[in-house]
């Protein structure tokens, strides 16, 4: 299974390069970051289905991409699990696209549940979405993406004090702890400090787990499945890096917002294998 | 013209605490959330009867907002509380994200609206709160006039299916719009019939212009009085029916001048039906500490400044 997930993360990663440099503009830092742990999301760990799916959420679990400009990594995921034609992310940030540079509801692309891209708002949502949930007794999980420089806004840990406050075992938050953000490396941005300590502090369960190494990955996801019961949300802080999976790419902010040139692609594609083929 | 009698005062926050109480007896979707603020916002009520709809969020109105929208998402129609102030200016980018362009079916609840908060001064007082949420794309506003009102208005509120910012406010007013009566999200009301000038007032205003209405008619000049409950989207229609007969108009609201219903009035009727219009409003200012009475005289936010502003609009006809 992981070995599988590997491999659609590679063309993932593919789609992130191409899609960033159609479109001259977008993320790829934290979408290559993010890659290998939203593709487990997906492809193995989430109860979701394409065809069926709706903005409420009924009956399946809902993802909220909190960090908003991870939109490479999210729409490449998306369609390449089903929700819309691979085809669909040439468009990627071109106008009268349904593949907004932020995720959109106004232009009704199927998966995306909520708008995000304002930092700091999602972990919120999904909070919200994690108690009507509840309130309908619906069992399934609500999953929230976020980003270790993201967090440096007051909301999430607001947001942090509800989810324990109001119980929420069907809450699963993800961190892609990758270090980096716009300016720098975030020890030199913020004084962020230990988030491991502070989501302990804040009374999540908390799991740390290498974020590009699939079998880590899926085992704490199945950690994070095993809290509910617990009567607390789960945060788990995948330790990644920045641009991972591209050498030049990789261990920097400054792929943070940059697209790559022509030359750059065609140097990032030959160090990712086309698994699945190219959109 | 048409008389109005005060049944007896009340204020529109406890409007707001019956509406939303037999909001949630309609429909089991209501919830209410509440940023520490469950008492002022009149929402025991509620949160006695429906315990399980009721969402304390503590002080944290950023995450409330995305709460709510969060919960709307999952089809429950979400009442979020707290000052004007907190669940505004506090509170912008997330309303915009989340609830506006996020198209989420909250019901932005906003009590001790204007400067008649009173003695908590200007940092709780909020006059620019009306401007805030008009500027958002396809948020509703509604600025009720008094108890009944407000009880009606909050009702229809939780029966639409969209963003809505439902303004109110702490003090006890004249409650004289009848009792369970419908509201109609959109529509003016012309509480009274004139001829010569129109008093077109929102919220709190709304009495003080009936009063003023009162007494230009011993000085024998026939005005009519608007009630703009809905601000947004507003009643164009009624508006410039009235001015095409009075020609002349003003305008008065329990808020600033920048962003208001005056400058909507006025937008709307320099490209309709261009006529004089006056403004009774809190022009460009923070407000203070004070009763609210003491407030109203001071800022010129009563009949006597509706009356003066109804002169100059007449003079200038």
């Amino acid at each position: 299974m992981a070995e599988e997930l590997t491999r659609i993360a590679s063309q993932v990663r593919r789609d992130i390069v191409r899609m960033v440099t159609l479109a001259a503009s977008g993320h790829p830092g934290g979408s290559m970051s993010s890659a290998d742990l939203l593709t487990a999301l997906y492809f193995k760990v989430m109860k979701h289905d394409p065809a069926t799916w709706r903005r409420d959420g009924k009956g399946q679990d809902v993802f909220i991409l909190s960090a908003g400009h991870m939109t490479p990594v999210y729409y490449s995921v998306l369609a390449r699990a089903g929700y819309f034609p691979t085809s669909e992310l040439a468009s990627f940030r071109q106008f009268g696209t349904r593949l907004q540079g932020h995720p959109s509801v106004r232009k009704e692309l199927p998966g995306v549940t909520q708008a995000s891209g304002s930092l700091g708002q999602g972990l919120s949502a999904a909070a919200g979405i994690a108690l009507g949930k509840k309130l309908d007794k619906d069992p399934s999980t609500v999953f929230v993406l976020c980003g270790d420089g993201e967090s440096e806004e007051g909301q999430i840990w607001e947001a942090g004090m509800f989810a324990v406050h109001h119980r929420l075992d069907n809450l699963v938050a993800i961190t892609d702890w990758n270090g980096q953000q716009i300016d720098g490396p975030v020890t030199s941005v913020a004084g962020e400090g230990d988030l491991e300590a502070k989501w302990k502090a804040f009374g999540w369960n908390v799991i740390v787990a290498d974020g590009h190494d699939m079998d880590a990955i899926l085992e704490a996801y199945s950690q994070a499945l095993a809290y509910r019961g617990s009567g607390l949300p789960t945060m788990i802080l995948f330790r990644t890096d920045m641009g991972h999976g591209v050498d030049f790419m990789a261990g920097t902010h400054k792929w943070h917002g940059k697209a790559p040139s022509a030359q750059q692609c065609a140097d990032a594609l030959a160090q990712l294998e086309e698994t699945l083929g190219d959109f | 013209m048409k008389k109005y009698i005060d049944s007896g005062k009340k204020d529109t926050r406890s409007g707001f605490g019956a509406g939303l109480l037999e909001a949630g007896k309609r429909d089991s979707r209501v919830v209410a959330l509440t940023a520490d603020l469950k008492g002022s916002l009149k929402m025991d009520a509620f949160a006695d009867a429906f315990p399980e709809r009721f969402i304390q969020c503590g002080i944290a109105e950023a995450n409330m907002v995305g709460v709510a929208a969060g919960l709307a998402i999952t089809g429950k129609v979400p009442f979020a509380g707290s000052f004007a102030e907190f669940i505004t200016g506090r509170v912008y980018d997330q309303i915009r994200q989340e609830v506006a362009y996020g198209k989420t079916n909250v019901k932005l609840a906003s009590s001790h609206a204007g400067i008649t908060l009173g003695e908590d001064g200007a940092t709780h007082q909020t006059m620019e709160d009306i401007a805030l949420m008009r500027a958002l794309p396809g948020m509703v506003v509604i600025n009720p006039c008094d108890y009944n009102q407000t009880k009606a208005a909050t009702i229809a509120a939780a029966a639409y299916d969209g963003p809505v910012y439902l303004r109110f406010g702490r003090p006890s007013v004249p409650n004289f719009t009848p009792e369970d009566q419908e509201f109609e999200i959109g529509k003016a009301i012309v509480l009274s019939e004139g001829r010569d000038v129109t008093l077109i007032a929102t919220g709190h205003m709304v009495w003080e212009a009936l009063q003023a209405a009162e007494t230009l008619e011993n000085e024998g000049i026939s005005a009519e009085v608007i009630d703009i409950a809905t601000i947004k989207p507003l009643d164009e229609e009624a508006i410039v029916k009235s001015v095409l007969k009075t020609r002349c108009a003003v305008v008065a609201e329990e808020h600033n001048m920048a962003g208001g219903l005056g400058e909507l009035v006025a937008g709307v009727l320099a490209r309709r039906f261009p006529v004089p219009v006056e403004y009774v409003n809190g022009a460009d200012a923070f407000g203070q500490s004070g009763t609210p009475a003491a407030l109203m005289t001071a800022y010129g936010l009563d009949a006597p400044h509706v009356v003066a502003a109804a002169h100059r609009a007449q003079e200038r006809k």
